[in-house]
């Protein structure tokens, strides 16, 4: 338990460290807002409006693979610790084939979502 | 007798009569904060350092005026940054704005938890035994402040920079987890203490046995994932200064954008010294007959070298556009990465160790 | 179901790292693709060609320095042969041969300033360096022979402001000697780039025929493969006596007129070294009175500058200052076609596009 207590510890720590640095910058800063700094910057321009529209974004597509793909990887994780352990149990040839057969499978939706034209970015 | 932290508290708490059960809490703590000020002073001087290097490859000099060669020079920076005003855009979407940063950095400081600087438990936080599912997922989160950062300052540049970023570090994050996890498999252990261990001996009496030996294409995927990942050069679509002007941290300014740069070099080094510990034997030495070396010293030299071939490779390249960056990612790193997967268990059936 | 998304008007200038000066650049973009870019100028007017009215002759030269200010050599001579025509003045045969010096060298150096900002547009860093090193030969060079860095006021009406000074053969023979190994340290740190050309190659395509239909000229016509060189075309000064080729490319992308512009600066090479070897001895300027009042008239003078056909239309009402200048700028007739040229293109191809065609705010707005 003491392992993932200390990584709570990290982070509290860490945040800490950053709430820290920006008091300390608060307390220490100059504070003289205008309104034209207070503009949001457009090369010097002012913006065409609010930057929250309905963007077209090219890459959802690629956030959905990269969910499947991510946790395949965390499949493969376990498998690959285990893998020597396996071997020694003389079971080493079953888990590779199995292993094998899983990432066919991701190959395959690879494949399939390239050629679906998903892999492309427009 | 060797010196460890754990020995100094409790000798110190036996000292002032303080009750045996607060050393490990304080233990946990001091160590907490070392690898913080570790960190903060790596950083410092990777900056200085990539200057310089900089300079050096592009035929000029780098900072060279604040104290001896410029040493102090990146202080001063920090200093003036610290010192700056902070603007935050009256449109900005305020509590995002400021957390984002924190989103950003907490992670590249949590990463550390699990970096082994050296041989034994004295010389790594925590020696997770999950240690390389706990970086690849850590090393996952930076992803949500940088969106959130693009989409609340309220800046379509910035915004443009945030779903760039969101895309690449999205993509490269899978050929980063696989690459990963060849050196798993002939460790057969997902502690990064256990992965070093496993890279102990030398082969013919000469060659190390790193996992290098049989992984030159899982190092270079993990390589150039790892330069996507710390967005440089040619990967650095996400900030590239001359198409979105700063990217994501367009509108940051003063100690919100130094925590965005901590973080950015931090995670320059935990990459490097990820490879380094995965594919090049960690804090082990070259050979045996140089152990008389700390390992401390085999470590970060090793991550140094790594450090200065993702400098190099930054100031050498140009930068590749968003779709020939996503079309690599996916179409030439992903089905490599996997294949590199097949070959390593091959390996690791067919091949005794 | 498909998605609703909105089409996003962007500013992309005047304060930008990659639009070379004060352009703005409005871009219609969704997501990364452009839809349109219209280019905003006028960020840098000066009104130099009204300010011309007010000016004497000689005057008005060191404003020709400030129109583009890359290659004010080259602005200079336009409008010395501008006057020269109008005032029907005879300019020494070393002087013509000093211009030709002076014009190839300012030549270099402005496409050197091009390979290197281009580099940095495209991400390579380094390059940009190299080339302000190199450019900074031909900066000492300048120095040395009129005293300024950037705006020389150097050829003026009737010759050169002064006599190459003594040891200057050496200096630019030197630099002529080392030139090509440079470039080859360029060639291969960027040319040979294969990232680079990815980025580069079939990227702000513009036909033959469109390229002629907008007026192009310079590297970015001769990049669509038409050979149109005003020092062959229209031939000025003594380059009929020099040998020397016009570079097309027939890719008409970016790289296209990458290529051209680095095959010119080896072209220039040639010619100054050619030029050297001629230079005759004599008057390096003719009598021209301190006030010039040329006989009523106009003349129409043009040089192939770094960017283009760069032209000079002058009239005279016989008083000791222009009636009417007008600057035919080659930047600003090719900034033209950047909006056709870029339409489709990545965000990141944008600036590829505009670093490849090489304007000069200075003389875009002027």
């Amino acid at each position: 338990m003491d392992n993932y207590a200390y990584i709570a510890l990290f982070a509290v720590i860490g945040v800490a460290f950053s709430i820290f640095v920006m008091l300390l910058s608060w307390a220490i800063r100059p504070h003289r807002p205008s309104k034209v700094k207070l503009e949001p910057y457009e090369c010097g321009e002012i913006p065409f409006g609010n930057a929250w529209r309905q963007f077209k974004v090219g890459y959802y597509i690629f956030a959905l693979v990269f969910v499947i793909f991510d946790v395949e990887a965390i499949f493969i994780f376990p498998w690959a610790k285990e893998l020597l352990n396996f071997k020694a149990k003389g079971l080493g040839v079953f888990a590779f084939a199995e292993m094998m057969i899983f990432i066919a499978i991701l190959v395959v939706g690879l494949i399939y979502a390239w050629r679906k034209g998903v892999l492309k970015w427009d | 007798m060797q010196i460890t932290l754990t020995g100094i508290i409790r000798l110190v708490f036996e000292r002032l009569h303080i009750p045996a059960n607060w050393v490990a809490p304080t233990v946990m703590l001091v160590a907490s904060v070392i690898v913080l000020f570790f960190i903060l002073f790596v950083v410092l001087y990777l900056i200085y350092g990539l200057r310089k290097i900089m300079g050096w490859i592009q035929a000029r000099i780098g900072p060279n005026r604040v104290g001896p060669y410029g040493l102090a020079q990146t202080i001063a920076d920090a200093l003036k940054l610290l010192a700056k005003e902070d603007i935050m855009p009256a449109m900005a979407d305020k509590w995002p704005f400021i957390i984002a940063p924190i989103i950003v950095f907490v992670p590249a400081y949590m990463v550390y938890l699990v970096i082994p600087f050296g041989k034994g438990g004295s010389w790594v936080a925590q020696d997770l035994s999950i240690g390389v599912l706990y970086i690849s997922a850590i090393l996952s989160i930076p992803i949500i402040g940088i969106i959130t950062a693009g989409w609340a300052s309220n800046n379509k540049w910035s915004l443009l920079g945030s779903f760039r970023a969101a895309a690449q570090l999205v993509s490269y994050e899978v050929p980063l987890a696989l690459a990963m996890i060849p050196p798993v498999m002939l460790a057969g252990s997902m502690s990064l203490q256990g992965i070093v261990h496993a890279q102990q001996g030398v082969w013919f009496g000469i060659f190390p046995k790193w996992f290098l030996a049989t992984q030159i294409l899982g190092f270079a995927i993990y390589m150039m994932a790892a330069l996507a990942e710390s967005n440089l050069i040619p990967f650095d679509i996400m900030e590239a200064e001359s198409e979105l002007v700063a990217g994501f941290n367009t509108e940051y300014s003063g100690m919100k954008f130094a925590l965005f740069f901590l973080a950015e070099f931090a995670g320059m080094f935990t990459v490097s010294a990820i490879a380094a510990t995965l594919f090049l034997g960690g804090w082990l030495p070259i050979h045996p007959a140089l152990s008389f070396i700390p390992p401390v010293f085999w470590f970060l030299g090793k991550t140094l070298v790594l450090i200065f071939v993702l400098m190099w490779i930054r100031s050498t390249l140009p930068r590749v556009r968003v779709d020939q960056l996503m079309s690599f990612g996916w179409k030439v790193l992903i089905p490599l990465a996997l294949l590199n997967i097949v070959w390593t268990g091959a390996v690791v059936l067919f091949f005794p160790r | 179901m498909a998605i609703r998304t909105e089409e996003v008007q962007i500013n992309m200038g005047p304060q930008h790292p990659s639009t070379h000066g004060v352009l703005r650049m409005i871009l219609t973009i969704d997501g990364e693709t452009v839809v349109d870019a219209r280019p905003d100028i006028g960020f840098l007017h000066r009104g130099i060609e009204k300010l011309a009215e007010k000016r004497t002759y000689h005057q008005f030269v060191g404003l020709t320095d400030r129109l583009d200010y890359l290659s004010a050599m080259l602005g200079n001579a336009v409008y010395a042969m501008a006057v020269e025509k109008v005032a029907s003045i005879e300019v020494p045969a070393r002087a013509e041969y000093i211009r030709v010096i002076m014009m190839e060298l300012n030549r270099i150096s402005s496409h050197l300033v091009f390979v290197g900002a281009f580099g940095l547009d495209l991400g390579a860093t380094t390059p940009f360096l190299y080339t302000f090193r190199e450019r900074e030969d031909i900066m000492d060079i300048f120095e040395a022979v009129c005293g300024a860095r950037l705006t020389y006021s150097y050829i003026r009406p009737g010759g050169v402001a002064r006599d190459m000074s003594t040891g200057l053969d050496q200096m630019i023979r030197a630099f002529l000697k080392k030139m090509p190994q440079r470039l080859q340290e360029i060639d291969e740190l960027l040319t040979g780039n294969q990232i680079f050309l990815i980025r580069s190659r079939g990227i702000g395509v513009i036909s033959a025929e469109d390229a002629v239909s907008y007026a192009l000229s310079g590297p970015g016509l001769r990049g669509s493969g038409v050979a149109l060189d005003v020092r062959k075309d229209d031939p000025y000064s003594v380059y009929p006596d020099l040998d020397f080729n016009v570079c097309t490319e027939d890719t008409c992308d970016c790289l296209g007129r990458y290529l051209v512009r680095t095959g010119e600066i080896r072209e220039s090479l040639k010619i100054v070294e050619q030029a050297l070897d001629a230079l005759p001895e004599g008057e390096f300027t003719a009598k021209v009175p301190k006030v010039l009042k040329p006989p009523a008239g106009e003349a129409y003078a043009r040089v192939e500058s770094s960017r283009g056909d760069l032209g000079v239309y002058l009239i005279s009402d016989g008083s000791a200052s222009p009636y009417r200048l007008h600057w035919r700028g080659p930047s600003f007739i090719n900034l033209a076609a950047v909006g056709q040229m870029v339409k489709g293109l990545k965000i990141a191809d944008t600036v590829a596009v505009l670093g490849s065609l090489d304007i000069v705010l200075g003389e875009v707005d002027r």
